[in-house]
């Protein structure tokens, strides 16, 4: 069983989801997922170590194929109408802030 | 009037598809400012499908199955220059380049989009109170909620704003509001129905189900909405999902009257019909009593129409909250990546790249789906992976193949929809936890993958309504309105009249 989690986790894991939050929100969201991950304490106890090693994880229903369609040009959606929903564009592209010499 | 009862009055020439939009544009403008249904409602588009419509019947030619029927689609489907939000500040103002495949085909079908309704933001909650555009009210009492996510859509058909409604079901979204307003709300076999231009929450999860007045309303509208999609890859074929392009489901109240549910067997869900109290080792902890009543009841009226029923164990049952609230925002968080301020939706500037993401999404995202992003981020993170998506996706596993023991057994099982009728607005919104205790029973379904649909059985002590659901194994729903699923739906609808006096799709 997992340590309870931490505000410093919560602070890192919020990095990681490029979401920022106040040192008071901060608090309130270390309880509220502690209180979930509590919850979950019955599903992260299962024990695949022992009596059920046959259990393999399934993360998606059944019945997954590859599907395949053959390699026609056919009309895709229209770029205009497209970049009409972007909050800034430029010269048909879409324009973001500098990306080189970011921290990684 | 049902939805069927209107396509075929239209088709006839007996009604205008005119009419009747006006009709339900005249009870939005009656009601809607109290219930808040609808994020946009459509009223020149509807007016203006309509008038196709009643051309085409005056011309002689053929009409589509649901011709001039209004339906009301859940904001968290893809609709071709018209804004859909998710109920999120960070798509407001978005129109979709294109329209998602129910939408297509309820249009090819003749349906009438009357408008886009409310959602918690980004199908996250059971109480449509997480919307960024404010809550939706339950119609029977407005001092309760609709349910949610589908909440918007549910209260739609429960206000007679429209006969029927798309939602989108993820861990209950499309069941649990209906059972809240007293409508029939079913969950497709994932697969069955195309998520293409759904708005995606949990990928694995995600289904798009019908919500009606009656149950071969529900069928009708089934059958016109599933079949397998280029555009889905996970979509199924169609040889499985009945034949389109007749008019669907015609009668098939009478047929699943006389075919009933004779001989069938039926297992009621040990861990998910008891109230979990002292000396019971099954239950949900929180299950009202007036419910359980309800489904009691409902076991009666099946076996009185000649089922075979039996309680049945399905011990991760128990554990099939957890996994779910571990799964469905590991999924999200990876899902909700997308918003990033770049390509549509809001951006919040930034010095750079990064920040610009960042500050987009602090400012775009409300409170509730930042807490699965975060709860999914850290479920899938770096030394937590196996404690905690890992093991959900085994109780996953262990459901599948109890679930798989149990319909050997039994054709269908029976379990309350939701714990407890209709809630007050803001009794759940100050603890997460309590919340999601609403999905209790209706989690399963989705992590099997499987079909489920949730039939209004009378009423709580408080005089709201409660659902009972039918839960059955893969593609149980086809052929639609004819299988041993719709047979028991109808055989419930039914009994529920009888016991109250009143008819279905009143």
């Amino acid at each position: 069983m997992a340590e309870r989690i931490t505000r410093d986790e919560v602070r890192h894991v919020a990095g990681l989801a490029r979401l920022r939050f106040t040192e008071a929100e901060l608090d309130e969201l270390t309880g509220q997922l502690a209180a979930v991950l509590d919850h979950a304490a019955d599903v992260a106890a299962l024990d695949v170590t022992d009596d059920v090693t046959d259990v393999a994880p399934t993360a998606h229903p059944p019945a997954l194929t590859d599907v395949t369609r053959s390699d026609e040009i056919r009309p895709s959606l229209d770029r205009d109408e497209v970049l009409a929903q972007a909050p800034v564009r430029q010269d048909g592209q879409f324009r973001v802030p500098s990306i080189l010499g970011e921290a990684p | 009037m049902t939805a069927l009862d209107i396509a075929s009055a239209v088709a006839a020439g007996e009604r205008s598809a005119r009419s009747v939009v006006e009709e339900h544009l005249d009870r939005i403008a009656d009601r809607e400012r109290d219930i808040c249904a609808f994020n946009h409602v459509m009223a020149d588009e509807a007016r203006a499908a309509a008038e196709g419509i009643d051309a085409a019947v005056a011309r002689g030619d053929e009409v589509g199955p649901l011709a001039g029927v209004p339906v009301a689609v859940k904001d968290s489907l893809c609709t071709r220059g018209t804004p859909t939000t998710c109920s999120s500040r960070i798509l407001e103002g978005w129109h979709p380049p294109y329209d998602a495949t129910v939408v297509e085909r309820l249009r090819a079908a003749d349906a009438i989009i009357i408008g886009k309704t409310n959602l918690d933001e980004f199908c996250m909650g059971s109480s449509t109170e997480h919307s960024a555009f404010g809550p939706t009210r339950n119609p029977h009492d407005l001092t309760r909620v609709p349910g949610g996510s589908s909440g918007g859509s549910a209260a739609a058909v429960a206000a007679g704003f429209a006969p029927l409604a798309l939602g989108s079901d993820t861990g209950g979204s499309v069941r649990q509001p209906a059972a809240l307003c007293g409508v029939v709300g079913m969950k497709p076999t994932y697969g069955a129905v195309s998520r293409y231009g759904l708005i995606a929450f949990a990928s694995s999860l995600d289904q798009i189900g019908p919500m009606a007045v009656s149950v071969a309303d529900a069928a009708a509208l089934y059958e016109v909405i599933a079949g397998l999609d280029p555009l889905d890859s996970t979509s199924l074929d169609p040889a499985v999902s009945g034949p389109t392009g007749r008019r669907c489901c015609d009668g098939v109240g009478e047929q699943e009257r006389a075919a009933g549910v004779e001989g069938l067997r039926i297992g009621v869900v040990a861990e998910l019909c008891g109230t979990g109290g002292p000396g019971s080792e099954a239950g949900v902890k929180g299950l009202a009593a007036d419910v359980l009543a309800r489904v009691d009841e409902a076991v009666s009226a099946l076996e009185t129409a000649g089922a075979v029923v039996e309680p049945v164990s399905v011990p991760s049952a128990r554990l099939g909250l957890s996994a779910y609230y571990l799964i469905a925002p590991a999924e999200a968080s990876s899902n909700l990546a997308r918003y990033d301020g770049v390509r549509f939706g809001l951006r919040v500037a930034g010095d750079t790249t990064a920040e610009m993401n960042t500050n987009t999404r602090t400012a775009g995202f409300g409170a509730e789906v930042k807490r699965r992003i975060m709860l999914g981020t850290y479920a899938l993170s770096a030394g937590y992976y196996d404690a905690f998506y890992g093991k959900a996706l085994r109780v996953r596993t262990l459901m599948r193949r109890e679930l798989a023991a149990a319909y050997e057994r039994f054709d269908l099982l029976v379990c309350p929809t939701a714990p407890t009728t209709a809630f007050e607005l803001g009794a759940k919104t100050a603890d997460p936890l309590t919340m999601y205790f609403n999905d209790v029973c209706t989690v399963p379904s989705n992590l099997a993958g499987h079909p489920a649909i949730s039939i209004p059985f009378g009423a709580g002590e408080d005089g709201l309504p409660v659902g009972v659901q039918l839960l059955g194994p893969t593609l149980a729903e086809v052929p639609a309105g004819r299988s041993a699923l719709w047979r028991a739906a109808v055989v419930l609808e039914q009994s529920a009249a009888d016991l109250t006096g009143a008819g279905p799709g009143r």
